[in-house]
């Protein structure tokens, strides 16, 4: 590891003062929460910070759930989440996305802030010994295009970067409309989920919109996303302690035979997580039987660019899709 | 190249950061230390205290050879950083024996003949402790799942599934009886 001057803030305002700056990978000063990221790219030399600000204690841990929906502390463990009743009970999909990810030891470690923030998996930018990776290095090039580019992506890619977003809970959460909340020196604000990630653009190293400073507190899913009849389906290599190949969020509601509504979103396929409202508008009012569930997934393809290795993904997102709708469907 | 770490790398590494006084629970001992900041917990257990039954597999979260409880919990050493841990109630294999008497897990590990080179062991008998107190070694379908951090190269799992149901129907009984 790089050396670094490791900092234990007794509260958040201490922490904020340091300027640590979450969404890019070559801050000089960043935050550790559970470090089961951070401290494994520490590790590999792939962050090198010169000063690391410790989120322990400093944070919310609650989980709370009221009439306003989902309350998330940004500390709460994936552990303490997956298997927390009310989660459970009306948000089983957040419960399964958790379940299906990492393994115990690292759920008893990991955290909610820390989950949304992981770095992406791709091989070339966890080793330093590879010199192209834009998101690395910016300018240097993306030795994926190339390469070995399997486990990439094929939506919101660019020229720069084809990197997957690894989290399995941002699928789901972004399935279900959560939202950030956020605190800077500025104060706080509340983002969509679906804007924290960037686009890879020609700025892959630029991961979020946080500003330096800036934290996520909480995470927050509104009511009506519960109760819904949801699946998590994660496609990988082997059964268990494993990132997905593609994964499938799926809630819906049923009106008797037809879907009223349907909420799509896939992991292991976008450079963020990936919500699909075309699949979801085709969805609604469709009826419940295969044919027109192929129909409807098949729209997951546009906007698609494999890049050879990965090509095998776009057909099998959209198995995924019909696969999760059925088994959600076929839930009481 | 890949795997290569530059001169400059390396160079800085080498670096020193001024140590910190960490002070760390273990088995039930308090432990003073000056660690130097990049300290994961596993190097302060085997490197600073010699406690060298949590194994170092990989150092990257991938195998659990490295596993202790934290507060009762399962966790991965090496993807802690020992300042850190500060203030935890950390127990290790070292920790998990009463005096001669093996913990009932250790001994259905020799009964069970639940390993072959033995590197993988103790971190499988650490997260297994947990498996059973979280109550998820209600099968071996249900065991495997939640061993799934612990990998053996040795491929002993079949053997390691029956120790930990074996040790869960000892624990079992104890808590009826
Ligand atoms: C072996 C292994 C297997 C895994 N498998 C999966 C998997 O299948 N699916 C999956 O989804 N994930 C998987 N993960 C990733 C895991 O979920 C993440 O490492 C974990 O969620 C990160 O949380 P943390 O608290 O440890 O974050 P840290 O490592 O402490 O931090 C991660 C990043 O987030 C920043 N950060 C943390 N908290 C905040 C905050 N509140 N505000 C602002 N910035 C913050 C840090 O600066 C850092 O950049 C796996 C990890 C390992 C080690
Ligand atoms: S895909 Fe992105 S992260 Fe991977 S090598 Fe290319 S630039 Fe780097
Ligand atoms: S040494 Fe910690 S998981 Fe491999
Ligand atoms: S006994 Fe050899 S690795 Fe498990």
């Amino acid at each position: 590891m790089h050396p670094f001057v490791l900092e234990r803030p007794r509260d958040l305002s201490a922490a904020l003062s340091f300027g640590a700056q979450a969404g890019r990978n070559d801050a000089p000063v960043e935050y550790i929460a559970g470090g089961t990221d951070m401290v494994q790219l520490l590790q590999e030399y792939v962050r090198r910070p010169d000063r690391l600000v410790s989120l322990a204690g400093v944070l919310d841990d609650g989980i709370e759930i009221g009439s306003q929906g989902l309350r998330l502390g940004a500390a709460a463990t994936m552990a303490e989440v997956a298997t927390h009743q009310a989660v459970v009970e009306r948000f089983p999909l957040i419960s399964q996305a958790l379940l299906n990810s990492a393994s115990p030891q690292v759920r008893n470690q990991a955290t909610m802030g820390g989950n949304l923030l992981q770095r992406t998996r791709c091989p070339y930018f966890r080793d330093v010994g590879y010199e192209a990776c834009n998101k690395r290095a910016p300018g240097s090039g993306c030795a994926a295009l190339d390469g070995e580019n399997r486990w990439h992506a094929v939506l919101g890619t660019s020229d720069d970067c084809i990197a997957v977003h690894p989290s399995d809970l941002a699928v789901a959460l972004v399935a279900l409309d959560a939202s950030v909340e956020i605190r800077g020196a500025g104060g706080d604000r509340s983002v969509p989920l679906s804007d924290l990630h960037r686009l890879p653009r020609d700025t892959p190293h630029l991961e979020t919109v946080l500003e330096p400073g800036e934290v996520i507190t909480a995470i927050t899913v509104p009511a009506n996303a519960a109760g819904l009849r949801s699946h998590y389906l994660k496609v990988r290599d082997r059964a268990s302690f494993e990132f997905a190949v593609v994964a499938a969020a799926v809630a819906i509601e049923m009106d008797g035979a037809r879907i009223r509504q349907a909420r799509v979103a896939l992991g292991g396929v976008g450079t963020k997580p990936w919500r699909l409202p075309n699949v979801e508008a085709a969805l609604a009012g469709a009826e419940f039987e295969p044919a027109a569930l192929r129909q409807a997934a098949a729209l997951a393809a546009e906007g698609t660019q494999g890049r050879g290795h990965n090509d095998f993904k776009i057909e099998l997102m959209q198995r995924a899709i019909v696969r999760a709708v059925e088994i959600a469907g076929a839930r009481a | 190249m890949p795997g290569a770490i530059s001169p400059a790398l390396a160079q800085a590494a080498g670096a020193a950061t001024a140590p910190l006084d960490v002070s760390l629970r273990i088995n039930g001992t308090e432990r003073r230390l000056s660690l130097d900041p990049r300290t994961t917990l596993l190097d302060a257990l085997r490197e600073h205290l010699h406690l060298t039954g949590s194994k170092k597999g990989c150092g990257l979260g991938q195998c659990g050879a490295c596993t202790v409880l934290m507060d009762g919990m399962r966790v991965k050493a090496c993807l802690s950083l020992a300042a850190l841990a500060q203030g935890r109630e950390i127990k290790t294999i070292e920790g998990l024996a009463q005096g001669e008497e093996l913990h009932p897990l250790q001994a259905a590990f020799i009964e069970r003949d639940a390993f072959q080179c033995g590197y993988c062991t103790s971190g499988q008998i650490m997260a297994g402790v947990a498996c059973i107190s979280e109550d998820h070694a209600g099968s071996p379908q249900e065991i495997r799942e939640w061993m799934s951090g612990n990998l053996c190269r040795c491929g002993a799992y079949d053997h390691i599934v029956a120790a930990i149901q074996d040790a869960a129907a000892v624990s079992s009984s104890k808590q009826e009886g």
